[in-house]
Order: C-alpha cells, then sequence, then structure tokens
C-alpha cells in the first residue's frame, strides 16, 4: 500500500509539471489556433536561467525574477519576429516556425550554458515528509502549491479582468473581437508571453526535481501536449486533469513495469485515447468550417 | 515507367554522371554520397510534407529502423543485406501504417506531436536494448554485398547512390502525377474539397506517410552499410528536425527541390568546415527563415520567377 502511495504523490508531482506546460499550450492554441512547439523550452529556459544566475552568484529571488523576466521576454519575441512577420500562413507553416524556434532557443542554450545538467537547491530543504505512508519532497509540495496558484489564477484572468476576456474574444472570432475595437496583435503577443511566463515558473519549481539540460524541453513539451490533448485543448481544466492523469500513469508504470520505458506512456495514452475520445476529455465537439 | 523519359530526370542523372569527372577527390566524392543517401530520405519526407500536407519530425526514426533494422539482421542472422533490408523497410512500413491509421483521422499537429513521440520512444528503445542494439556506444555494420559482389570502392558506393537517388525520384515523380498522388495533393490545399471531390483522406494521407516510411528506411539501410558505423543518435531529434529542413528549404511538394535541400544542407556545413555543437542553432534559424521569408522553398519560388519573366 505504501508502495502505491509513494508512486501517486510522485505522479502528481510530475503530474503538476505537465499541467503547468499543458496550459501553456491552451493559452497559445485557444488565442492563435497555433501548437507551440516550442512551449516545452519554456520551462527548460526558466529552470537553466535560474540555475546559470544562481551560478553566477546571483542570490536566488534575483535569479528567480531575471529567469522569468528573460523568459517571457523571448516568448514575445517569438510571436513578434517570427509568427507575425509569417502573416497569414497556413497552420503547417506557423507549426515548422515553432519547430524551428525550439530548435534553435535548445541550439542557443546548448552554446551559452553547455551539456551539462543544472541541478537547483530545493525551496524548502531536502528532508522527506512523511504523507499518507509516503516519503514527499517537500519541493514536490510547491510544485502542486504553485500549481494550483497558478491554475487558479488563470481562471481568474480570464474570468474576472477585461484583458483575459479580449484574449478569449479573440480566440473565439479574431475577425469580430477586432470589430468591437481589440486589437488582436496584442493580445496574440500577450498570449505567448503569458504561456511562456507560465513556462518559466513551472520550470523553476520543478528544476530542484527534474534537473534541467537543455533539451529537457522536448520531453516536456511533449507530455505537455499529451496532456493537452487528453483536456481537450480548448480547456483550461481539462489540461490539469490531463497532466496529473499523464504523471500518475507515468509512475504506475515506472514503479511497476519498467522505468526506462515510461517515457513512452504519453505516446501510447494519446493514441489509445484519440481512438475513443477525439475531443478529450473535457473538449467541446467542434466541427469544422469551409 | 515512361517518366523516365521526362527531361528533368535526364538532366538529374547527366548531372550524376558528370559529377565524378568534376569533384577533385575522395573527400568531395564521399559528401555527394552521404548527400545523395540522405536525399532518397528526404524525397521520401516530401511526399509526407508537400503532397500530404502533415509534418513529421520523427522520421529520423524510420532512417533508425533502416539502419539498426539491417545491422541487427546481418549480424546475427547472417542473412544478406538486401534481404535485411527488405525486411527492415516492410517492418518500418507496418509500423508506420499502424501509427498512422488511428492519428491521421486527426488534425494536422496530431500526427507532428505523435511523430515526435514515436521518435522518442525509437532512441529509447536503441538506448536501452544493449544486448540487441550495443546501447549508447552504437554497433558496427558489415559492408554490402548485393549476391557475390561487394562494394569496396568509394566509385561502386557512387554509384550505388546516385542510381537510387534517381529511381527515388522517378518514384515520386510517377507518384505525384498518378491518381493516388492527385489524391493527396488535394489534401494539401483543401483537405474539405478533396473530401467532397470524393478523396479518402485518411488513407491516401496514411498511403503518403507508409510511402515516406519506406523511403527513409532504405536510405537508412544504405547508409548504415556505407558508413559502416551506426549509434543511437541517427534516430535523434536532431536528425528529424534536419531532414524536415531540407524539404522546407527546397520547396515543399517539389521532388527537385527535396533533392536540391538535402544537397544544400549536407554540403554547406561541411564547406563550413563541419558545425561543430552549431547544428541545432543553425537548423533551426534556416528553418524559420525560410518559412518566414520563402515560405514555398527555393524550387517552387525560382521556377515562379521564371515563368513571370516569361511571360512578361
Amino acid at each position: 500500500m505504501s508502495d502505491l502511495s509513494q508512486f501517486v504523490f510522485s505522479g502528481l508531482t510530475t503530474g503538476s509539471i505537465y499541467a503547468l506546460a499543458a496550459l501553456g499550450f491552451t493559452l497559445i492554441y485557444n488565442a492563435s489556433g497555433v501548437i507551440n512547439f516550442a512551449q516545452g523550452d519554456f520551462l527548460m529556459l526558466g529552470g537553466m536561467i535560474t540555475s546559470a544566475s544562481l551560478a553566477m552568484g546571483l542570490p536566488m529571488p534575483v535569479a528567480i525574477v531575471a529567469a522569468l523576466a528573460i523568459t517571457t521576454l523571448i516568448g514575445v519575441l517569438l510571436y513578434q519576429l517570427a509568427i507575425r512577420p509569417a502573416g497569414e500562413t497556413s497552420v503547417v507553416s506557423l507549426i515548422i516556425i515553432t519547430i524551428g524556434a525550439s530548435t534553435f532557443i535548445q541550439g542557443a542554450v546548448q552554446i551559452l550554458l553547455g551539456k551539462n545538467q543544472f541541478t537547483l537547491p530545493s525551496f524548502s530543504g531536502d528532508a522527506s515528509l512523511q504523507l499518507l505512508g509516503a516519503y514527499v519532497l517537500p519541493q514536490s509540495l510547491w510544485v502542486i502549491g504553485v500549481g494550483t496558484v497558478l491554475v487558479v489564477a488563470c481562471a481568474l484572468f480570464f474570468h474576472f479582468t477585461l484583458l483575459g476576456k479580449a484574449l478569449l474574444a479573440v480566440a473565439a472570432n479574431r475577425l469580430a473581437a477586432q470589430a468591437v475595437g481589440i486589437n488582436s496583435g496584442r493580445i496574440l503577443r500577450l498570449s505567448f508571453g503569458l504561456s511562456a511566463l507560465i513556462g518559466a515558473v513551472a520550470g523553476i519549481v520543478a528544476a530542484p526535481i527534474t534537473t534541467t539540460t537543455y533539451d529537457l524541453g522536448l520531453m516536456l513539451g511533449l507530455k505537455g501536449f499529451v496532456a493537452a490533448t487528453l483536456g481537450g485543448l480548448n480547456s483550461g481544466v481539462g489540461a490539469v486533469l490531463g497532466g496529473l492523469l499523464v504523471g500518475l500513469l507515468e509512475a504506475l508504470v515506472a514503479g511497476y513495469i519498467s522505468s526506462a520505458y515510461k517515457d513512452a506512456v504519453p505516446f501510447v495514452l494519446i493514441i489509445f485515447v484519440l481512438l475513443v475520445l477525439p475531443n478529450g476529455l473535457l473538449g467541446a465537439k467542434s466541427t469544422e468550417r469551409v | 515507367m515512361r517518366q523516365f523519359a521526362r527531361p528533368s530526370i535526364l538532366v538529374a542523372l547527366a548531372i550524376c554522371i558528370l559529377l565524378p569527372l568534376v569533384l577533385p577527390n575522395n573527400f568531395m566524392l564521399d559528401i555527394a554520397i552521404r548527400a545523395a543517401l540522405t536525399a532518397i530520405a528526404v524525397v521520401g519526407l516530401n511526399l509526407l510534407m508537400g503532397f500530404a500536407g502533415q509534418v513529421s519530425i520523427g522520421h529520423a526514426a524510420f532512417v533508425a529502423i533502416g539502419s539498426y533494422g539491417t545491422g541487427i539482421i546481418t549480424a546475427r542472422l547472417n542473412w544478406p543485406p538486401l534481404l535485411a533490408l527488405a525486411v527492415a523497410a516492410a517492418g518500418a512500413a507496418l509500423v508506420a501504417y499502424l501509427v498512422a491509421k488511428p492519428i491521421l483521422r486527426l488534425k494536422g499537429h496530431m500526427l507532428t506531436m505523435a511523430t515526435l513521440g514515436f521518435g522518442v520512444i525509437v532512441n529509447i528503445a536503441l538506448v536501452n536494448e544493449v544486448a540487441w542494439t550495443g546501447g549508447p556506444d552504437g554497433m558496427s555494420v558489415v559492408p554490402l554485398s548485393i549476391g557475390t559482389f561487394e562494394l569496396t570502392s568509394i566509385m561502386h558506393w557512387y554509384v550505388l547512390a546516385a542510381a537510387l537517388l534517381v529511381l527515388s525520384m522517378v518514384l515520386s515523380l510517377n507518384l505525384y502525377e498518378s491518381p493516388a498522388g492527385r489524391a493527396m495533393r488535394g489534401l494539401n490545399s483543401s483537405e474539405v474539397a478533396a473530401r467532397a471531390m470524393g478523396v479518402d483522406v485518411a488513407t491516401a494521407k496514411s498511403r503518403a506517410f507508409v510511402a515516406s516510411a519506406i523511403f527513409a528506411t532504405v536510405s537508412g539501410s544504405f547508409s548504415a552499410h556505407y558508413l559502416g558505423f551506426i549509434s543511437p543518435s541517427i534516430s535523434g531529434f536532431t536528425h528529424s528536425v534536419e531532414l524536415a529542413t531540407m524539404v522546407v528549404v527546397g520547396g515543399m511538394a517539389s521532388t527537385f527541390g527535396a533533392v536540391l535541400g538535402a544537397i544544400l544542407l549536407t554540403v554547406l556545413p561541411q564547406l563550413l568546415g563541419g558545425l561543430h555543437g552549431y547544428e541545432s542553432v543553425f537548423f533551426g534559424l534556416i528553418l524559420m527563415l525560410t518559412m518566414i521569408f520563402l515560405p514555398k522553398g527555393l524550387v517552387p519560388s525560382i521556377a515562379l520567377l521564371v515563368s513571370r519573366r516569361r511571360r512578361s
């Protein structure tokens, strides 16, 4: 029994990280219809920049603020320099651009910071707590806590602020949103910046657990996407549920079957889910307009 | 095979025959062989990306299945390389079909993510199944022999690589004009319109995917025999992005574009003295810049320019 609760806790921890990655995906997808293949790299950037700044001797809070600011800036630049100039092109072109951006970001980080693993010290020590028969690292609670706060903050932002509602309006119908005076370019820039910010926060709280390397974003991006798809791609709550589900399944497979192949879980999962539930767990049924 | 007579193929053939006379040394010939073998995979990937409008960023996994397939079968079962190659290609085709069937009913980005996931899984398997693959250290592959004839000199290889490349171009061009090819191209311009014309969208897409997987395995098998050594990095993400970049730069939906892209991006880094860790930045940047400033790619853009000038 304690085995199981141990796996569940570690699953919930990684699941929260995936949930945050998924949230970034849905944010950009909703506002622009683009699947941002560089989303995982935002998490990597958050973790890497914080670790590298610490190694340069900056105090932790400064390092975190620097990482958040730089990653958000990179998200905005991605939109401004690569997505916007491409104009009204096909979704395939936009996908290819974000793949190029992802490869470029990874390559640049590899050159600037090297191929080595970076570790971030835990926020509140490494002494594990005992919870329901499982050993839980305090950092896991940080991940789950920060994840919850971010999800709630996003929900509040969309429901109670003018900017959030404007974002939803652009997502629903860009032309109509422009007709009522919403600057859709600004909103899209905002959505890229915001999802980069969420990615960076997730990357920083996760870094003490995952350790960060330049190519971490690949795996996190893939799992975040699976989580987002599971949740239906247009639902924030769905993204979170999807993330937790992927994390849990992965931890159970790692615990009971094979830890080498746990990374295969999301891939197998997505094929099965898409067969049975093409719209995800909470996604709205959609029909394509001609 | 009526397309053998088409002028563009004859030009390609002539270039292939004249090239060894121009190339100064074996080093350049070696690059030409690598470029030609890579181009086979890129011509195949173009069937998927250019014709069917689906992006794969896991195609290196199929190249790896070809490489490791022949590598393992020739070493373990002592089968002749060409039979091993056929088995590997058939295996990859089956895998591609099984993966494609459920996923291709869905929107474009699903296949892209699935190919990424597929690439990751193949990479994990190659690194972990040490008993079969030699793990991260890689494994050596026996030299290629066809019947009793063993390819020993670099000139043998050049002839083989050039012949294979021209053959794959002919196949691709034939497909382009066949009813199946028209169905695929229809998807690219408008899926809804294609469906309304009676095109079975999922079948057309999965055919393109399977065909592109076979091209990739063939390229992988021959490359493995040529290089004599393979490691899991051939299935890596960077390699997949490289292949996709070659398609995009040369021009999607253009067979000659695919070949040009493969040659340019194989030769350029060599001329620059190797990329030395800058591969990702190089390919990422080229991918973005092409998509923003030359979204049609080199060959179609040049063709458009020429036809415009003729008209005026």
